[in-house]
Order: structure tokens, then sequence, then C-alpha cells
């Protein structure tokens, strides 16, 4: 792909999501709502697996922790405050995955997999017994956060365009800030780590702290998104932490590509058209999208974003990798 | 608690703890020989129970069901090796978690297709269908107790085929050095194919067997799941002995858990994995 057609899509994606609330229906513009948040975790979870080369399968944990800090700092009968809310919400994700980190970075490999995944299942544990959160029954979001600052509304997030190019506007942000970070000299120490450790260990990296940062650098994005994702349905469920909810965002990342965040976004949006085409075709779309999981692991390595270089080298070959 | 409370919780710690063992052993060889994170491994133990709800319906014994379930239940497992994992052992972990995620959700569906999503129960086999008294208001099932001797039985039969065959020899020497086994001319797709078949064997007898104590409802297979996680963890990958020892541990966290603080019961278990983490990270005993 040349990289003035990658622009153009860009451009293309970008002047899509601008205008779809003025044409799209209220429903699907909730969808594309849902797409983009979906994408700002996708692509923090992007920051680990791609760049970093950490696979971390307990990533819901900080997206639904940070919804849970927006469902309890709501109070009953009025709105939080978006200023002080979203900040605090992504700092305690922040803070979750910080602690999570300092114990799974000391493992490595197919233990890292199964140690974030049983973190995560801990923390779903405690919002899931105990009554913290409303329980197995969840908690309702009664009203969206409100932009007051001072008395002044600049905007209001009840009405739906509104919400949605907030949402859009914090997509845009991570993406660019993700895209920085990885062009900084940060991101290529995280880059020299994912490709050999031991070599930056030798170099003189304090690799644990660089990956440590890295991760909670990642769970204050899945925080991002989950307090949006909470914002947007008015409704936080312990499933929000579960391993399902872990799988679904590895996959898009998988599905996409890795380490571009481009590709956490398409595989984001491939991730919720797939679960509406199938949902609507039948009630066992699992089974389908199940199938199309085993399918694309087989068939297609590098995801959909490597597809078209994939088939520009090799027209007449396919699957046999 | 007074000391029959407590020996029944010790009982039911150590029955739960071996049948964690079942499912965990196969789970840390298969990790262990083939290098393959199977997130399905808690799958085969819920279409396990599945089968006896399923085989029991039909022939009105479990021992029965047992008889077809346990030859089904390795033909499964040869079949999947053969289908798919085959091609994952030179993959990454990042893309055998993928498949082995999708395939999870294809079991369940297909388990939701097949018998529904009802919660079932199983009848006790009615020969282990007593209980034991022992004191004038409580009394311990002997059903519980044949499950424990099984395992136990099972768990020393596992260990005379790694330590004292020649297959056992081979899954060893597999674990090892996969080229070197090749090298001196030894089929390692065959030990492949035989292990993930016992490991999936062992996972659903496992199901089978706990069909009568614990119901069988969807999405059991994935708490089994994230404990043998845990128990590979904390036993150290592709050690069998490491799997039974911490097994033992996440049975007593967990019953005891739930008995001493119900509300963090789900925490226990994670409190202990920590632990090991920063005393260990490679687990116990590690191989």
């Amino acid at each position: 792909m040349s990289a003035s057609f990658n622009t153009f899509l860009k451009l293309l994606v970008l002047a899509l999501v601008l205008a779809f609330p003025f044409v799209g229906s209220a429903f699907y513009t909730e969808l594309v709502a849902k797409g983009l948040i979906l994408a700002i975790f996708a692509m923090s979870l992007d920051l680990l697996v791609g760049v970093t080369g950490l696979v971390s399968f307990g990533h819901a944990a900080y997206f639904g922790v940070a919804a849970y800090v927006l469902a309890l700092l709501t109070p009953k009968y009025q709105a939080a405050n978006l200023w002080l809310s979203l900040p605090v919400a992504v700092l305690v994700a922040g803070l979750v995955a910080l602690l999570v980190g300092f114990f799974v970075l000391r493992t490595r490999g197919i233990y890292f997999i199964m140690v974030t995944l049983a973190f995560a299942q801990m923390a779903y544990y405690i919002f899931h017994d105990t009554d913290l959160g409303g329980g197995s029954d969840g908690i309702y979001v009664n009203f969206k956060p409100s932009a007051a600052i001072a008395g002044w509304t600049p905007f209001d997030l009840d009405q739906p365009k509104a919400l949605y190019f907030f949402i859009l506007v914090c997509a845009l942000a991570v993406y660019g800030g993700l895209r920085r970070l990885k062009e900084s000299s940060f991101g290529s120490i995280l880059q020299g780590i994912r490709d050999n450790e031991s070599r930056m260990l030798a170099m003189g990296y304090a690799t644990y702290r660089y990956k440590l940062a890295a991760f909670a650098v990642a769970g204050a994005l899945a925080g991002v998104a989950g307090y949006l994702y909470g914002a947007l349905y008015g409704f936080v469920t312990p499933e929000y932490l579960s391993w399902h909810q872990s799988g679904n965002v590895l996959l898009m990342v998988i599905l996409g590509g890795m380490g571009n965040f481009g590709g956490a976004v398409a595989g984001a949006f491939a991730f919720v058209a797939m679960q509406e085409f199938f949902a609507a075709w039948t009630k066992h779309w699992q089974l389908l999208m199940g199938a199309v999981i085993v399918g694309a692991v087989l068939f297609l390595p590098g995801g959909i974003s490597a597809l078209p270089a994939r088939l520009k080298r090799k027209p007449r070959e396919s699957a046999d990798e | 608690m007074d000391f029959v409370s407590f020996l029944i919780q010790t009982l039911n710690a150590v029955q739960y703890g071996l049948l964690l063992f079942l499912v965990a052993s196969g789970l840390t060889l298969i990790f262990g020989i083939m290098g393959v994170i199977n997130l399905a491994h808690g799958s085969f133990y819920m279409i396990g129970a599945y089968l006896a709800f399923a085989l029991v319906a039909q022939t009105g014994n479990l021992f029965t069901a047992l008889l077809l379930g346990i030859p089904l239940a390795a033909l499964l497992g040869a079949l999947l090796e053969w289908a798919l994992f085959r091609h994952l052992y030179k993959r990454n972990h990042l893309e055998q978690v993928l498949l082995t995620y999708g395939l999870i959700l294809v079991f369940e569906e297909l388990r939701s297709l097949a018998l529904g999503d009802d919660v079932h129960g199983v009848a006790v086999p009615a020969i282990f269908s007593a209980s034991i008294k022992l004191s004038d208001t409580l009394s311990y099932p002997v059903y519980r107790l044949v499950i424990s001797a099984v395992c136990v039985l099972l768990a020393i039969g596992l260990y005379i085929l790694i330590h004292r065959t020649r297959i056992g020899m081979m899954i060893r020497a597999g674990n090892h050095d996969r080229d070197m086994v090749e090298a001196l001319g030894i089929d390692i797709n065959r030990i492949y194919l035989v292990v993930f078949a016992l490991g999936v064997t062992l996972a659903a007898f496992a199901g089978m067997i706990a069909a009568p104590v614990s119901s069988v409802f969807p999405g059991m297979g994935n708490q089994v799941l994230i404990l043998s996680f845990v128990i590979v963890v904390i036993g150290g990958i592709g050690s069998v002995w490491g799997a039974l020892v911490a097994a033992l541990v996440i049975g007593f966290a967990d019953t005891f858990g739930k008995v001493l603080v119900p509300d963090y019961a789900g925490l226990a278990v994670y409190l202990v994995m920590a632990a090991v983490l920063l005393w260990r990270p490679e687990g116990i005993f590690k191989s």
C-alpha cells in the first residue's frame, strides 16, 4: 500500500465518521460510537501486544474498572462531572494496571497470558461477588456525565450527536497520542523489547520498568474506553471485565493487524459489524464468530491490514502458511 | 468450626482439588510437550459433563455412560489434534490463544444447539448413593469419596505411564528436547496425538464424574479452565507432580475460602497465585 493511498484511506474514514451522525439513523450512530469506543480499547491493547510484544489476556479488567468508577461516581439523581470523573476513572484504571503489572510482568510467554487472565478474573469476581457495584446484576449510570465548568456547559452529552463527537475526539486523541508514543524514544525501546529483550537488557535498559510503564498506560487508555462505554449505554455489569471481553479485544487487534493502531481500529469495526451481521441472522451467532476466528488464524496470518500486501505478493497462492 | 464440619470441608477440598488435577494435568502436559496454550481445555470438561448427562438420559446408568463417553472423548481429542492443533505447534502463542478462544465459542454454541441452555442434574449411581454418618446431623456422601479414590488411582496411573513405560519415556524426552527425539527416529507426531487425546479424555472424564455432584450448566468449563491455569502457573509448566500439589492447594483455598470468607471466596485462589508469583515466578516445581 503506497503512502499516498494510505493517507487517502485515512482521510476517507475520517470524512465518513465525521459525516455519519448527519446521514445515519440513531441506531447506527450509536453502533458507530460503539465501534469508536472499542477502537480505543483495541488500540490500547495494541500498545502491549503489537508494540511491546506482551500478550495480555486480561485487558478487560481496566476497561471494566473505569466503567465502574463512572457508575460509582454518578450520584443517583444527578450527573457526574465529566471533567472530574473521566480523569479519576482513567487514573484508577491506570493504577490498577500498575499494580497488576507489578506481578504479571515477572512472568513471560505462556505464563504471562495465563496470569493476566487470572488477575482479570480476580477483578471480575470482586465486582461479581461483592455489593461494591451492584453484584452480578450490575449497576445503572442514570445520567450521562455533565460537561459543565463553573456553570458554563460547552456541550451536552445527553445529545446523541454531542456524545458521538466527544467519543470521536477521544478516539482521535488516543490514536494520535499512541502514534506519537510509538515514534518517541520510549516507543522505540518498547519495540526493542518486543524484538529482543535480552539485547535491550544487555544495552542497559531496565526493561521491566519500561514494560510496567507501557502496561499502566495501556490500562489507563482501556479505562478511557470503559468510561465512554459506560456513559454510552448507561449500564455497567461485571461482564465488562469478563474474559470474553478480553478475548474479543485481543481478537480485534489480531483481526486488524498489530503494531500500527490503524489495524486495531479496523479490527474493532470489523468485529462490531460481524457481531451485528451474525446476530441479526441467528441467535447462535457466536458459533459463526468462533468459526471465523478459527478460520482467520488458520488461513489469514497478519490480519486484515496485511491482506492487500498478501494478495499482491502471491496472487495465486493462499493459505500455505 | 467444629471438627466434623472441618473434616467435611477437608474431604470436599481434597475431592475438588483432585478433580481439578485431572483437568490441569492434561493442560500442563500439552503446554509442556507441545508448547501449545489451549484455552479450549475447559470446554472438554463441559463436554464431558454434558456427555454424561445425555448418555445417562439415554442409558439410565452412569457406568454405561462412562463406558461410551470415554472413547468418544478420546476420539474427539485425536480428531481435534489431527485437524487443528497440529497446525498450531509452530505458531506463536497469540495465534494459539485466538484459535482456541474461537473453539470455545464454537463448542459452547454447538452444546447450546444440541442440548439447550438449561441447567441439568445427573443422578448419583445407586450403589454409591449412601452417606456416611459423621455426627447426629452431618453425614458425608459416599460418591464424593469414590470420586477422590478414582482420581487418586488415575494420578498413580499417570505417574506409572509417564515414569515407568516406554511411551512415557518418549513423552518425557519430547518434553525435554523435541528435535533430539525426532533425530532418534521416534515419530513425535504420534506422541503429540496420544498426549493430546489423553489430555482431552482426562478433562472430559473429570466432567463426567463431576456431573452428579455439581450441576451441569453452560459455561461450567470456563471456571475450571481458569482454575486450571492458576494450577499450572503455581505448579510449573509441564510438571504433573506440580499440578497435583497445586491442585490440592487450590482445592483447599477455594473450599475454605467459601466457608470462611464467603463474600471474597472468588479472590482466595488468586491471592495464593499472586503470592507464588512473588516467591517463584516460574512455579514451584518448574521442570
